[in-house]
């Protein structure tokens, strides 16, 4: 892997292709202080090898610190009032008697006549869609108006009931078909929309808005209607989908602490770094004078990315109070007031020719995500699969309904419902096997491998034709494919420090949120230093430390191991350097391995890591790194938003049981084959594809966030009404992972959250068509759907 | 408040046992209930005998994690506030306060319960088991060790209760089937879809421990 330097940069040679199936060499041009290339994962000690949680004796024993679990001195406690009404002005609010209530330390009103607070469901432009026009109006039930904090949560809630509002009710519309009707009521006269930030989803910017509907967003290439009228064969379907709950087990929460010299947060986030902008933004505080913390993290799935506003009314109330504050939201409070998936309907119309090739795709969608925007059905329709003619057409339908966020894949995992189930129509209507239909139209060979070894796994070759068993209980098998972009946050940092006692420590703001961020850094920085992962000590989730990015879009590992790994590489060559003289050779010629420094060409001559350390001047030896343009460029680049070259791929076969007396699917078994790039911790990935599989399981049979069309108010907003999969219905989940190599950074390695949770639903409703020879098109698809369905009903 | 559930209700005249009967509900159910409200109606007898406490703070001495351990609380506090709370044993995770999660289960005498909806004062001199009372001499339990080894945990919230839940089916059952440990923890809600780990780590554990 010889170097040649050219200026500020350099050529490198990398593996490059799926390990196992076919590794070439290609030629990179790298930044000239870039790591040397890495080999693949079977030549490493530490990467791609087990590595335990470096927070799991934290999180065994109780001891891992979450955001409820932090008391400060003098710390009040704050509770929320919500509105009552899914629409209603307020014509007058009366704090009066809430301030004098016994142990209340400070009111603070967050939408009210007088109140001069915001109404939107973040204070910030540039992260929320929507802003609301009349500042006085609530425009959900549940929306938050009013914080109280007290030196008890008790004395709070008793203060909170103390506040009088005079409310007008106003009419509303919470269901997406009714809102879309002529002459509903109309949510918001008009729309502030800024694009980029975190919605739902995407949104647009300037698309008209009449009455609720908003829209279209749309996109083309090619001329869909002519590929449409030259297809041979064309299936044309609709779809629906519901709202999801992201359920994490840790509600949002936030202890504020807001001091004379600023402001410290200890937050329930996904981005400690973005609630940090976006708490400096809402208080006019600079960047230097806000801190964010999050030691441990129970749980996002995008309803985290952005702060929300019962955290800026902690803030407010602890600048108020003058102490910290404590907010914390009930399980209630979670279900209804914290986001969800949008609920989506689409018609979805694929062309082929009888050899299989796709003449076009043509997707009309409608999704709302209440008060926010970005309700869209994703790109997998336009990308998936080889096709020259492709338009759609997305509206965003406004409810008086609380605001959807971002979850897990979010566009993706309503879209690939739809397409997936489309393109095994599709295959029917050819005669073809669904794998053999993919094999004609899908140009990843990422999927390509993936499908011939998941149909190995799962026994593919004795599917049965679709309905064909006997009997009340009918086995099924289907599968379905995934897409997401391989997502880069650029700029985002990470330090490593060695000091003379030869300790190590790996800092960035990157918060570890479960996925096991922390681990991966440990093991990157120990590869390159010789050490083991476990003597790394990480120092993440504080913004004291390097900005790193946010834990979303299954981002964070392709975005902060590449500067880690550079970091602990310009460590690991001022060690070689200082180890050099004494060991009479040239830095160059030392290697770091197995907690010692060694020479290549004798390898007698070596001292250990510690001895080594212990020749630096001072005390400790510091490098930083961020994370900088793949090393081939990138496919698309907005900003710090980047997604490199390819697309992270993913296949999911499933085999499931259906009793077609009680309408009971069975999920039995699932075959989960994934591509993340280089995988760095193989016991993790695979602990996320468990997670995105049950997600996805859920989302198929179970899960639906309900919201009653006559009083405007969640149904079932707790976990008794809202069953989220259980150890019963977790099925046999065989993970099989792809190393894939590319060349792309100093690491190679990518997410694989997102792309684990797209395709699980369309697999089950596939071998669910497999089991009855009846194709289930909305969801989810639960007892009642099933036997409705199978009687012939809708 | 058991002894209020149990009396009749003053508008109506009707106490839940007459109400069970004369909706005619299966006997098998009725009869159920009527040991459960009998049992009840014990309780009360006895409660009002004693004297009634609150609203103001009480002091209670719980045994918890085998130490004598006393504070002063309001008798309306479910024992998941009190260990959370006073007793600062924050390892006790509250994630749905309405006993649906069971991310807040301790042992009580071995059994596992959810915290937050049984009243701290109801414990009495019941011995309580936390995740913090596992391990001994700084030494994991041999569960806490399998669930690392598995990675049978990702964000961690609802980790202390399956924890504890595991511990009980082990001493329950120290040789469980797959059923036996998907029924133990079937109560228990993870997210981030851990169930898979969570069953081969207490496979395992158990195995280790047949030697």
């Amino acid at each position: 892997m010889a170097a040649q330097e050219q200026g500020s940069t350099r050529l490198e040679r990398f593996p490059s292709g799926i390990f196992g199936v076919a590794i070439e060499q290609v030629e990179r041009t790298v930044p000239a202080d870039e790591a040397p290339p890495l080999a693949p994962n079977a030549e490493l000690r530490r990467i791609g090898k087990p590595a335990r949680r470096w927070n799991g004796e934290q999180k065994v024993t109780g001891a891992a610190r979450y955001t409820a679990d932090v008391v400060l001195p003098g710390m009040l406690h704050a509770r929320l009032l919500r509105a009552p009404l899914p629409h209603a002005r307020i014509r007058a609010l009366d704090v009066d008697a809430a301030e004098r209530a016994p142990g209340v330390r400070a009111v603070h009103v967050i939408v009210g006549p007088h109140g001069g607070g915001t109404a939107s469901a973040s204070a910030d432009e540039d992260v929320q869609a929507t802003r609301r026009v009349d500042e006085a109006v609530a425009v959900y039930a549940g929306m938050a108006v009013a914080a109280v904090a007290a030196v008890s949560p008790e004395a709070a809630e008793e203060a909170i009931r103390r506040i009088k509002v005079d409310w007008q009710p106003l009419p509303f519309v919470v269901d997406m078909d009714q809102a879309r009707a002529d002459g509903a009521p109309v949510v918001f006269q008009k729309l502030a929309v800024s694009v980029g930030g975190q919605a739902a989803g995407l949104v647009q910017a300037d698309l008209p808005l009449k009455g609720n509907v908003r829209g279209p967003a749309t996109s083309a290439r090619g001329d869909a209607a002519a590929g449409l009228a030259a297809a041979d064969v064309v299936v044309d379907g609709e779809y629906r989908t519901q709202a999801q709950s992201h359920c994490c087990l840790e509600p949002h929460g936030i202890v504020a602490d807001w001091r004379a010299d600023g402001l410290t947060a200890y937050l329930s986030t996904q981005s400690a770094a973005g609630a940090r902008e976006e708490l400096a933004r809402a208080f006019d505080l600079p960047l230097s004078r806000v801190r964010v913390v999050v030691e441990a993290m129970g749980g996002g799935f995008g309803s985290k990315l952005t702060i929300g506003p019962y955290a800026l009314a902690a803030a407010a109330l602890s600048r108020k109070a003058q102490a910290p504050v404590r907010l914390t939201l009930d399980r209630h409070e979670e279900q209804i007031d914290s986001g969800y998936r949008p609920p989506t309907w689409q018609r979805l119309r694929i062309g082929a020719r009888h050899d299989g090739s796709v003449t076009a795709i043509s997707s009309l969608s409608y999704g709302s995500a209440g008060v926010a925007l970005g309700a869209g059905v994703g790109n997998v329709a336009s990308r998936l699969y080889r096709c020259d003619n492709f338009d759609e057409a997305h509206f965003d339908v406004l409810a008086n309904v609380g605001p959807a966020c971002a979850m897990r894949a979010p566009g993706a995992v309503p879209g690939a419902f739809a397409l997936e189930q489309a393109i095994d129509e599709l295959a029917e209507k050819l005669g073809l096997d669904p794998i053999a239909l993919r094999d004609r139209i899908d140009p990843s060979p990422l999927r390509r491998e993936e499908r011939r070894l998941g149909a190995e796994r799962i026994g593919w070759s004795r599917r049965h034709a679709a309905g064909a068993e006997p009997g009340p209980i009918k086995t099924g098998l289907g599968m379905a494919q995934s897409l997401w972009g391989a997502n880069v946050q650029v700029g985002v940092a990470c330090e490593v420090r060695l000091f003379r006692d030869g300790s190590v420590e790996v800092r960035s703001s990157v918060q570890d949120i479960g996925t096991g961020t922390g681990t991966v850094l440990a093991q990157v920085v120990a590869e390159e230093l010789g050490l083991a992962p476990q003597d790394v000590t990480v120092r993440i989730g504080d913004t004291e430390f390097p900005a790193g990015p946010g834990s979303g879009g299954s981002r964070a590992t392709a975005s902060i191991t590449p500067p880690a790994r550079n970091a602990a590489d310009r460590i690991r060559r001022q060690l070689c350097a200082l180890a050099a003289a004494s060991l009479g050779t040239a830095p160059d010629d030392l290697e770091a391995r197995d907690g010692r420094i060694a020479s290549l060409s004798d390898p007698a001559r070596s001292m250990t890591f510690r001895e080594a350390a212990a020749r630096m001047d001072g005390e400790q030896l510091v490098a930083l790194s961020s994370r900088g343009d793949d090393y081939a460029g990138f496919r698309a680049r907005a900003g710090a938003s980047a997604a490199a070259l390819g697309d992270l791929g993913g296949v999911q076969f499933v085999e499931v049981t259906v009793d077609v007396e009680t309408g009971l699917v069975r999920v039995e078994r699932v075959v989960a084959a994934h591509d993340c790039g280089r995988p760095l911790n193989p016991a993790q990935l695979e602990s996320q594809v468990h997670g995105g599989v049950m997600l996805g399981l859920g989302y198929a049979l179970i899960e639906q966030r309900l919201t009653d069309r006559q009083t405007g108010r969640i149904v079932n907003g707790d976990f008794e009404g809202y069953k989220v999969p259980g150890a019963f219905e977790a099925p046999k989940i065989d993970v099989l992972l792809l190393e894939n190599y590319q060349g792309f950074s100093a690491t190679d390695a990518y997410g694989i959250a997102e792309p684990a949770t797209i395709p699980t639903a369309p697999a089950i409703a596939n071998a669910v068509y497999n089991a009855i020879g009846v194709r289930l098109r909305a969801l989810p698809m639960n007892r009642a759907a099933l036997l409705a369905a199978l009687a012939g009903g809708p | 408040m058991a002894g209020k559930k149990a009396r009749a209700h003053p508008a109506s005249g009707l106490s839940r046992r007459s109400f069970l009967t004369g909706t005619g509900a299966a006997t098998a159910v009725a009869a159920a209930f009527d040991a459960a409200l009998s049992s009840v109606a014990q309780a009360a007898a006895n409660a009002e005998e004693s004297q009634i406490s609150g609203p103001g703070a009480v002091a209670v001495a719980l045994r918890v994690n085998g130490i004598l351990r006393t504070a002063s609380i309001e008798p309306r506090m479910t024992l998941a506030e009190v260990l959370r709370g006073p007793l600062a044993l924050t390892g006790v995770k509250v994630a749905c306060d309405q006993g649906a999660c069971s991310a807040c289960t301790v042992l009580i005498d071995g059994t596992p319960i959810a915290s937050c909806s049984l009243l701290a004062v109801d414990v009495g001199d019941r011995s309580i088991t936390t995740i913090e009372g596992l391990a001994s001499d700084g030494k994991l339990h041999p569960l806490q060790e399998a669930f690392i080894a598995h990675d049978a945990l990702q964000c961690g919230f609802c980790t202390p209760g399956l924890v504890m839940s595991c511990v009980a089916l082990l001493e329950r059952i120290p040789h469980p089937t797959e059923a036996d440990v998907k029924a133990a923890i079937s109560g228990h809600l993870c997210r981030c879809g851990s169930y898979p780990h969570v069953v081969d780590a207490v496979l395992a554990a158990a195995q280790a421990r047949r030697g």
